[in-house]
């Protein structure tokens, strides 16, 4: 079963359809306890940096996402879930899970802000993630605020926006996009799939080794 | 670099999409559902779902299109028309769309922007504006193409383009952002169902007065109308209805022929 966490507000409708769509088993879920049962995390977002700080702090989600990134279990951060890994944002006062280390800061160029619409991304390494994902694929983003990893060694794609900015990451089990598959057609679909895939085989070896 | 949008826009009405010509005079265009599953075929990177006479009898109808096109469609959707309230808007994300339009809501309650892009989120928020070229009694219309220096006003029109109100559009484009609106869907009323052009004034000066993405409607009749709009216009996204709906092109066409003129696109 994959977990999406649910803090709020946020439209989780599209990334919980994608998920099935690729065959998961699903559950949205605010308990930490449906956390520590699932193969696989998704921390999706829409909002704001603060918002979503908040909802994670009122249903107690801070510290067991924590312990789920720390357990090795694979987690998936979409867009703000993307953002809310680093310490902190230029775009709110709260501190973020402080699991990577660097900065969230808005675009500053004289574009349109926020980003909106399809772009390309060009891999940086080969996260699992990205199986069968080819550089230059186009991908669907939101957003006008962007991650800046203080470890370059993370980044695992990179977008032309004005500026090249770090469009998605990926650290052991954890691996996070500022785009949103759930919106990106077949490519978004392929990277859930190769998510599902991850969850599953570990899962599975958990239970042959247990 | 970011891709110009092309978004497949269907007018529906009591589950049936329609087009109409300048907001009159519907003929029946098909199955939404099917519809939405074809233009994603095609290569559409968004779809527009309008209800163009809602009322609280059809929300239940729409409402079902809209999670039935979510269940298969994995591009973002926007739906709008007879949006409220608050509750509307988040009855339509629960649905499954992406984005919620706002119009005659947005007019009559301004704060209406404010609340549901706070509580929401700005990306959610579409703030759609139906403008008009305000002129004399019996005076044409004219040239609706590029003319930097003409003098001109277009007035906002509400209730599916049933009512005028003393709003100036480009005002109310750059109130709107101010409010939060993450987006602005422009259609003139001039244009709309004309297939000659969309009108490229009122796109260029809402466009150059915010710094959101507006998307530009009315008038779509070829690729080349699309090419001006999202140059000379200014647009950052085409929403184009006629056009697709009877075959005369497909979102793939259109894009070809834009990305032979030099425009980005994703093929």
């Amino acid at each position: 079963m994959i977990a999406i966490i649910d803090y709020g507000e946020g439209n989780l409708g599209s990334v919980e359809k994608a998920l099935k769509h690729v065959g998961c088993e699903v559950q949205i879920t605010s308990s930490p306890a449906a956390l520590e049962q699932a193969d696989g995390v998704v921390l999706p977002g829409v909002g704001a940096f603060d918002d979503c700080i908040k909802g994670l702090e009122k249903s107690g989600l801070v510290e067991p996402i924590k312990q789920i990134i720390a357990g090795g279990k694979p987690f998936l951060g979409i867009c703000l879930g993307l953002q809310v890994l680093f310490a902190g944002s230029e775009e709110g006062e709260k501190a973020g899970l402080g699991v990577l280390t660097g900065r969230v800061v808005r675009f500053r160029h004289e574009l349109k802000i926020p980003q909106i619409g399809w772009n390309q991304i060009a891999k940086v390494q080969d996260a699992p993630h990205l199986q069968d994902i080819e550089s230059g694929s186009w991908v669907y983003f939101v957003h006008s605020y962007y991650v800046e990893p203080e470890d370059e060694s993370i980044i695992a794609t990179t977008t032309e926006y004005g500026i090249e900015f770090c469009s998605s990451v990926w650290r052991d089990n954890v691996f996070a996009c500022q785009f949103h598959p759930e919106k990106s057609q077949a490519a978004g679909l392929k990277i859930l799939d190769n998510f599902r895939k991850l969850a599953v085989e570990i899962s599975e070896s958990d239970r042959y080794a247990g | 670099m970011l891709a110009k949008r092309i978004i497949p826009c269907l007018d529906v009405t009591e589950g049936r999409v329609v087009k109409g010509v300048k907001y009159v005079d519907h003929v029946d265009a098909g199955d939404p559902v099917e519809q939405a599953a074809e233009y994603d075929r095609q290569g559409a990177d968004e779809l527009a779902f309008l209800d163009i006479t809602a009322s609280l009898d059809h929300r239940p109808i729409m409402l079902d299109i809209v999670r039935r096109t979510a269940e298969q469609i994995f591009i973002p959707l926007t739906v709008g028309g007879g949006t409220r309230s608050a509750e509307d808007i988040r009855q339509i994300l629960r649905a499954g769309a992406d984005k919620a339009a706002i119009m005659t809501a947005a007019i009559e309650n301004p704060s209406l922007i404010d609340e549901t892009s706070s509580r929401f989120g700005s990306q959610c928020i579409v703030v759609a504006i139906d403008a008009k070229r305000v002129q004399r009694e019996g005076e044409p219309v004219g040239n609706l193409g590029y003319d930097p220096d003409a003098e001109i006003e277009w007035q906002i029109w509400t209730h599916g383009g049933h009512q005028p109100t003393q709003v100036d559009a480009l005002k109310w484009a750059i109130e709107a952002e101010q409010r939060g609106a993450g987006e602005l869907l422009v259609t003139s009323m001039d244009a709309d169902g004309t297939t000659a052009g969309y009108d490229i004034e009122l796109l260029r000066r809402i466009s150059s007065s915010v710094g959101i993405p507006v998307i530009a409607s009315g008038g779509a009749g070829s690729a080349q109308h699309m090419y001006e709009a999202l140059t000379l216009g200014q647009a950052d996204a085409v929403l184009a209805a006629s056009i697709f709906h009877f075959g005369q092109m497909t979102v793939g066409d259109v894009k070809k022929e834009l990305a032979a003129k030099g425009i980005a696109v994703r093929l």
